[in-house]
C-alpha cells in the first residue's frame, strides 16, 4: 500500500491533477477574479485591487463581516468550553445510567438537517421571547459546533492511557490537579483544533444562522447570499478571497498543533 | 505488628466478587508476592492499597491507622505501573521530580534527589529525555524511580517486568531485589510469572478468585502446596487419585487406579479423607533401566512403575521424558543434563522403571 502510493506513475499524476482541480479550480478561478478591474464579473478588465478597496469602503459588508467573526469567536469559545467538559465527562467520568443515550443525543447535530436544527432553534427563542440578534445566532453556532468539539477532544482523550492520571493521584496531586497537570497539556492540540473547527463552522453557517438573526445583524454569509440574488459583484469574489485566506490560516495552525502533539510522541489530533 | 495488615477486605464489581474476604500481614522490609492466573482479584487488591478502589468490607491498616479510605494522593504509598504510565509531555527529570514538587520539598533539595534517583537506577544522561525517547527497559526505570523518589512506606509493583523481553527481564528481577534491600523498603509485587515470584519475593501470596489460598516461602509454596490447584498451577505436576489403604507411623499407602499401590509420607497435618491425590514433581520421578535394588535396608519404601519412554523433550539444562505406564496413565519425569555427551540417554519406545521415594511424593486432599 505505502509501496504503491509513493510511486507516481503517468496514471496517478493525471488523477491527482484532475482531483485537485476538481477541488480547487473553481475557487482559483475566484480567486483569480477577485483582482478583475472590470465590473463585469464574466470579463476580464486587467489587474486591480479597486473591489477589495470597494468592500473596506461598503459599511453594510464590514458590519456583517465584523458580526460573523465576533460569533465566530464567541461561539466557539463556548462550544470549545462545553464540548470540553462534555468530552471529559464522558471519556472520564463514572458509568452513570443513561450515558450512552447522552453520548448519542450529543452527536445528533452532527447527522441533523441543519433546517430542522434551526428551525427548533427559532421556536424556541420566539417562544421564549428572545430579541433575535448576536446572542441568539451565537447560542445557536455554540449548539451546532459543540458536539464537534466534543468528538475531537474525546477521541483524544479516550486515546490517553488512564493511568497517566491515576498516576498523578499516586505522586500527590488531588483528581482536579491531576486533570490540569497532566491530563489538560496531553488534550490541548485537541482543544485548539475543536475551537478551529468550531470557528470556522460558524463563519460558513448559513442555515442556521438566517433562521435565528434577526433584522440589522445579518452574518457575512447572509449578507452575501442576499447581494448575489441581486446579482453577482466582483466586491463578492474579494470577500470570499480574504475569507479563505483567513481559514487556511486558521488551518495551518490547526495542523501546527496536530504537529506539536505529534512531536511529543501522541497520536495527532483528529481534524 | 506489622507494617501493613489487610483485615477482611472484600470489593465487587456489580455481582463479581473481585476480592473476598481477605487477611493478610506484611512485614516491613518485606518483598512480597501477590500471585495468581488472571482475574483473581491480585490487581484489585493492589488497587486497594494504592486507593484507586475503595474496599466495600474491611480495614487496610498502615502502621496501625486504616488507610481503606485515604484518597490515593494522601497515602504513604507509592505504586510503579503496568504500562509505566510516565508522563509523555514531561522529561525523564521532570517525571522523577513530580512527585517531590507535590510533596512540597525545596528546589535545591528536588534536584539532590532527583540526580540521587537517576544514578539509582543508572540513567545518568538521559535526563532531558522524553519518555518516547527512551527504550523500554530506560522507561522501566524512569518509572521505577519516579515510583521511588517519594521514598513511600510501600512501593507497590503492578506487573513491573511484563513488558520486558526475558533476558532483560531476568537482569532486572535481579537489579530490583538488589534494590530493595538496599534501600530496606517493603515492596509488594503482582505477577501471574511464578518464576518472577519465586525468584524475588520471600514469600509469596497465591491468590484464586479473590481469596488468599496460601501464603508461603517460594520453596514451600513449590514443595508443601496447600491444595490440589495450588500444586498444579505452580510448575508441573503427576497427579494420582488414589484411597488411602494402610496408615503406618507416618507412612500411607495410597491404592490408585493408574500407578498401582503407592508408599506415600505424610505431611502436617496428616490428611482426614479417605479419597486423596498422591503428587509428585517431575523432576523427582527417576528413569533407570532396571528397577533399583529393593526396600531391604533403604531408608524408605521406594515406588516403581514400569512403562515406556513416549517422548523426550531436550530442552538443554535439562531433558523432560514422558512415560506411559501399563494402566495408560503417563508420568512426567526431567533430569538435569549433568553431562555433556550422554550416551545413556533414554530413547522414545525403550522400556523403562520410572522410580521415586515416599519422602518425595505429598498427599493432597481433593
Amino acid at each position: 500500500m505505502a509501496r504503491a502510493a509513493t510511486r507516481l506513475t503517468r496514471f496517478n499524476m493525471t488523477s491527482l491533477a484532475l482531483g485537485l482541480a476538481f477541488l480547487y479550480l473553481p475557487i482559483v478561478i475566484l480567486m483569480i477574479y477577485s483582482f478583475n478591474a472590470s465590473r463585469l464579473v464574466t470579463v476580464w478588465g486587467g489587474w486591480s485591487l479597486r473591489w477589495y478597496h470597494e468592500f473596506f469602503n461598503d459599511r453594510a459588508m464590514l458590519e456583517a463581516a465584523w458580526m460573523s467573526l465576533s460569533v465566530a469567536a464567541v461561539s466557539a469559545t463556548l462550544a470549545t468550553l462545553l464540548g470540553t467538559l462534555a468530552a471529559v465527562g464522558l471519556a472520564r467520568g463514572e458509568r452513570f445510567g443513561g450515558r450512552a443515550l447522552f453520548s448519542g443525543m450529543l452527536y445528533s447535530p452532527l447527522v441533523m438537517p441543519e433546517v430542522i436544527s434551526g428551525l427548533s432553534l427559532l421556536l424556541l427563542f420566539v417562544a421564549l421571547n428572545a430579541e433575535r440578534g448576536f446572542w441568539t445566532v451565537t447560542i445557536a453556532h455554540t449548539t451546532l459546533t459543540m458536539c464537534f468539539v466534543t468528538v475531537v477532544v474525546q477521541s483524544r482523550l479516550s486515546a490517553l492511557d488512564s493511568s497517566l492520571e491515576e498516576a498523578a493521584m499516586d505522586l500527590g496531586c488531588d483528581p482536579v490537579r491531576a486533570f490540569l497537570m497532566v491530563t489538560l497539556p496531553l488534550i490541548v492540540p485537541a482543544i485548539v483544533a475543536g475551537w478551529m473547527l468550531a470557528f470556522t463552522l460558524s463563519l460558513d453557517d448559513v442555515v442556521i444562522a438566517s433562521f435565528t438573526t434577526g433584522p440589522g445583524s445579518a452574518t457575512l454569509p447572509i449578507r452575501i447570499y442576499s447581494e448575489v440574488r441581486l446579482g453577482v459583484k466582483p466586491e463578492i469574489n474579494a470577500i470570499c478571497t480574504l475569507v479563505i485566506a483567513l481559514i487556511a490560516v486558521i488551518i495551518v495552525i490547526a495542523s501546527f498543533a496536530s504537529k506539536l502533539s505529534n512531536a511529543r510522541g501522541e497520536s495527532a489530533a483528529p481534524l | 505488628m506489622p507494617l501493613l495488615r489487610i483485615e477482611g477486605v472484600a470489593k465487587s464489581f456489580g455481582n463479581f466478587r473481585a476480592v473476598d474476604k481477605l487477611s493478610l500481614d506484611i512485614r516491613a522490609g518485606e518483598f512480597f508476592a501477590l500471585l495468581g492466573p488472571s482475574g483473581c482479584g491480585k490487581t484489585t487488591l493492589l488497587r486497594m492499597l494504592a486507593g484507586f478502589e475503595t474496599p466495600d468490607e474491611g480495614r487496610i491498616l498502615l502502621g496501625g491507622n486504616d488507610i481503606a479510605q485515604v484518597l490515593p494522593h494522601e497515602r504513604p504509598v507509592n505504586m510503579m505501573f503496568q504500562n509505566y504510565a510516565l508522563f509523555p509531555h514531561l522529561s525523564v527529570r521532570d517525571n522523577i521530580a513530580f512527585g517531590l514538587k507535590r510533596a512540597g520539598m525545596a528546589r535545591k533539595d528536588i534536584a539532590t534527589r532527583v540526580a540521587e534517583m537517576v544514578a539509582l537506577v543508572k540513567l545518568e544522561g538521559l535526563e532531558k529525555r522524553k519518555p518516547d525517547q527512551l527504550s523500554g527497559g530506560q522507561r522501566q526505570r524512569v518509572a521505577l524511580a519516579r515510583s521511588l523518589a517519594r521514598r513511600p512506606q510501600v512501593l507497590l509493583l503492578d506487573e513491573p517486568l511484563a513488558a520486558l523481553d526475558k533476558k532483560l527481564r531476568e537482569s532486572t528481577q535481579g537489579e530490583l531485589m538488589e534494590l530493595q534491600r538496599r534501600l530496606g523498603m517493603t515492596f509488594i509485587i503482582v505477577t501471574h510469572d511464578q518464576e518472577e515470584a519465586m525468584t524475588m519475593a520471600g514469600r509469596i501470596g497465591v491468590m484464586d478468585a479473590g481469596r488468599l489460598v496460601q501464603v508461603a516461602t517460594p520453596r514451600n509454596l513449590y514443595e508443601a502446596p496447600a491444595s490440589r490447584w495450588i500444586a498444579e498451577f505452580v510448575g508441573d505436576i503427576n497427579l494420582f487419585n488414589g484411597q488411602v489403604t494402610a496408615r503406618d507411623r507416618g507412612r500411607l499407602t495410597v491404592s490408585t487406579t493408574e500407578a498401582g499401590a503407592l508408599a506415600v509420607s505424610e505431611l502436617w497435618p496428616p490428611v482426614t479423607k479417605q479419597v486423596v491425590s498422591v503428587a509428585i514433581r517431575p523432576e523427582k520421578v527417576k528413569l533407570s533401566r532396571r528397577a533399583p535394588a529393593s526396600d531391604a535396608g533403604a531408608p524408605q519404601p521406594i515406588n516403581r512403575l514400569e512403562g515406556v519412554v513416549i517422548d523426550v523433550n531436550y530442552l538443554g539444562g535439562i531433558t523432560s521424558y514422558r512415560v506411559k505406564l501399563e494402566t495408560g496413565a503417563v508420568v512426567r519425569s526431567s533430569m538435569a543434563n549433568t553431562a555433556r555427551l550422554d550416551v545413556d540417554a533414554y530413547l522414545a519406545g525403550q522400556r523403562v522403571v520410572a522410580w521415586f521415594t515416599a519422602d518425595d511424593c505429598l498427599v493432597l486432599e481433593q
